[in-house]
């Protein structure tokens, strides 16, 4: 596989008045390639943690019924913990799983991930999906999850979808 | 944005009265006596509200006597919608992290291990 200058694009939505995150990012791997890198620990905790070098897999069970929990330092010091369960797990097609932040426990999104194979050369390509379903607006806009470190209240709104909606 | 300007910003728009003057006016200034027309409440009560607005240095007011209307600050709410580049922006990071890790793992891949 040859390396490409360019980046794959990443799409991520937040539809006005619905409590969803979407995104959407093509991977010029196969989608047995991009499972495995979700499913096997080792190969998981490299890239996660979105190039820091600090995170702590602690459990990583991609299987129906697993857990999983992870711990990173945020350039405040302070850690962020992340854990969930996996719903469902199918191999190199489906997954969903619960994802809550420690540092607001009990609200729990639901994210699903769909692993779509491409036509390719040398087996192919991956299209992912995510959808991922907060329990409330003031969840889905406070970016709890994200590991964020300024304190979103509940009132903050989407201004950004609000203002976008206008003509 | 400094974190007194971040919270006085979201405290102001925690309330849905001052979040519609806010998308109303994202179309446009308006005057106070127009933004007031669509609610059931007294023009001071709207006043109260926008003055909220100001404080958190979410619009501004001309000070047009006569009709004094009331514009959006752009640059404010630039800075509070940041948080979806934030959230793209770590996604990002993992997929290019991935990316680089996808182009290092052999094409032959071992049998599956049983998970813990």
């Amino acid at each position: 596989m040859s390396t490409s200058q360019t980046t794959n694009p990443l799409t991520v939505t937040a539809p006005e008045g619905l409590p969803f995150i979407d995104f959407e990012r093509e991977f010029d791997y196969p989608v047995e390639k991009v499972f495995r890198a979700h499913q096997d620990p080792e190969l998981f905790r490299q890239w996660i943690g979105a190039g820091s070098d600090d995170l702590d897999l602690q459990v990583h069970e991609f299987r129906t019924g697993g857990r999983y929990r992870f711990v990173q330092q945020g350039e405040d010091g302070v850690e962020y913990a992340f854990n969930g369960v996996y719903h469902v797990v199918r191999e190199n097609e489906f997954a969903i799983q619960t994802f809550e932040f420690e540092g607001y426990r009990d609200v729990v999104s639901i994210e699903s991930l769909t692993f779509e194979r491409l036509e390719g050369q040398d087996g192919g390509r991956t299209r992912l999906r995510g959808h991922a379903v907060y329990p409330s607006m003031e969840a889905r806009d406070g970016m709890v999850g994200s590991g964020m470190e300024t304190g979103m209240n509940a009132g903050y709104t989407k201004l950004d979808t609000l203002l976008e909606s206008q003509p | 944005m400094d974190e007194e300007r971040l919270d006085r910003a979201f405290t102001a728009l925690g309330d849905p009265v001052r979040r519609s003057i806010v998308a109303r006016l994202s179309t446009g200034p308006v005057t106070v006596n127009d933004l007031a027309e669509p609610f059931d409440m007294s023009k001071q009560a709207v006043s109260k509200h926008i003055q909220v607005l100001e404080q958190a240095d979410l619009v501004t007011r001309s000070r047009d006597a006569q009709r004094r209307p009331v514009h959006l600050n752009p640059t404010a709410l630039e800075e509070l919608t940041a948080w979806i580049d934030h959230y793209r922006l770590i996604h990002e990071r993992r997929f290019r992290s991935l990316d680089a890790l996808l182009d290092r793992i052999p094409d032959t891949l071992p049998t599956k291990e049983t998970p813990q």
